[in-house]
């Protein structure tokens, strides 16, 4: 299921939902998957009273994972060669996700995508980039 | 620096996919994976951060029998968070403490971690920069770079991480 460079071109892309509602139970799954225990991700006491937070907010690490979903889902598995992000805002419980992919240069049997994730207000959450290897 | 064994193991790595939403049953099936091009179970691209369970000083877990864990019981404990672990930031980004957040993350594949796999990390720190933002006032980036190594000394991932301090919790809206 891997892509083909024959078929690729620069500016394709490929979009999926992430998340809709982002529920405070999968955040508490990715603690415990992860071992980041840091309570401003599941303890809304701390995170509201302590940290000063209006509520608790996913890992970064979470949207990262969550987008890879999408990646992969597009280039195929144990195809990716890099991939980095920067986390632009937080993401919050009942927050939906979109990301999407965009081909910005095919050569060399390795396609490189822009990737972006926004919430449902359109802001973007997470922007990078990935790198992957194609037939 | 600091060196550690990650073991990767099948069922940590179905939690993991689980925890991202991520149904792929090359996560955890094992005959519909020796099908695939990859040929197994591997490990979804941002499993490297699970090495944090592995490390003994995490400084983002209730220690078993140590006390002045900073998250709430009944109410907040006042306890401050413990100083990240030496070669904590390549997984937590720095983001080791109640001030600190993750603030990029980038890892290079040189092949993808299989069950069975015992890795072995080292990290080292890498640049630190600073900026002034407009929600959160001063911020300290400090970057680390991880390297995780196979049984055979062979490179696996390589994770560098930036994790951000900021001088205020940041403005919503």
């Amino acid at each position: 299921m891997a892509l083909r460079a024959t078929e690729l071109s620069v500016g394709d892309t490929h979009s999926e939902r992430l998340v809709e509602d982002l529920k405070r139970t999968q955040i508490v799954m990715y603690a415990g998957a992860s071992g980041d225990y840091n309570p401003v991700h599941t303890d809304e006491v701390f995170t509201t009273e302590v940290a000063g937070y209006p509520s608790v907010f996913a890992h970064g690490m979470l949207t990262m994972g969550m987008t890879g979903k999408m990646l992969t889902n597009y280039v195929g598995d144990g195809r990716l060669t890099e991939y980095g992000v920067r986390f632009t805002n937080q993401v919050f419980p009942g927050d939906t996700l979109d990301a999407t992919a965009t081909v910005t240069a095919v050569q060399g049997g390795i396609v490189e995508l822009d990737v972006s994730t926004i919430n449902q207000n359109g802001v973007e959450v997470l922007k990078g980039s990935a790198k992957a290897r194609v037939d | 620096m600091a060196q550690e064994k990650f073991p990767v193991e099948a069922s940590h790595i179905m939690m993991f996919a689980r925890s991202i939403g991520d149904g792929n049953p090359i996560y955890y099936d094992d005959e519909y994976a020796q099908g695939t091009e990859a040929g197994g179970i591997i490990a979804p691209p941002t499993f490297a951060q699970a090495s944090a369970q592995f490390d003994p000083n995490h400084g983002l877990r209730p220690k078993i029998d140590g006390d002045g864990w900073f998250g709430s019981g009944g109410s907040p404990t006042g306890a401050k968070p413990r100083a990240p672990s030496a070669g904590g930031g390549g997984r937590s980004g720095g983001g080791g403490g109640g001030g600190g957040l993750h603030a990029e993350q980038r890892f290079i594949y040189h092949r993808h971690m299989r069950p069975g796999d015992v890795l072995t990390s080292s990290t080292r720190p890498g640049n630190t920069w600073e900026k002034q933002g407009r929600r959160s006032g001063k911020l300290v980036f400090s970057e680390s770079v991880t390297e995780y190594r196979d049984q055979d000394g062979e490179l696996v991932v390589t994770a560098i991480g930036v994790g951000v301090r900021t001088e205020r919790p940041v403005d919503q809206g």
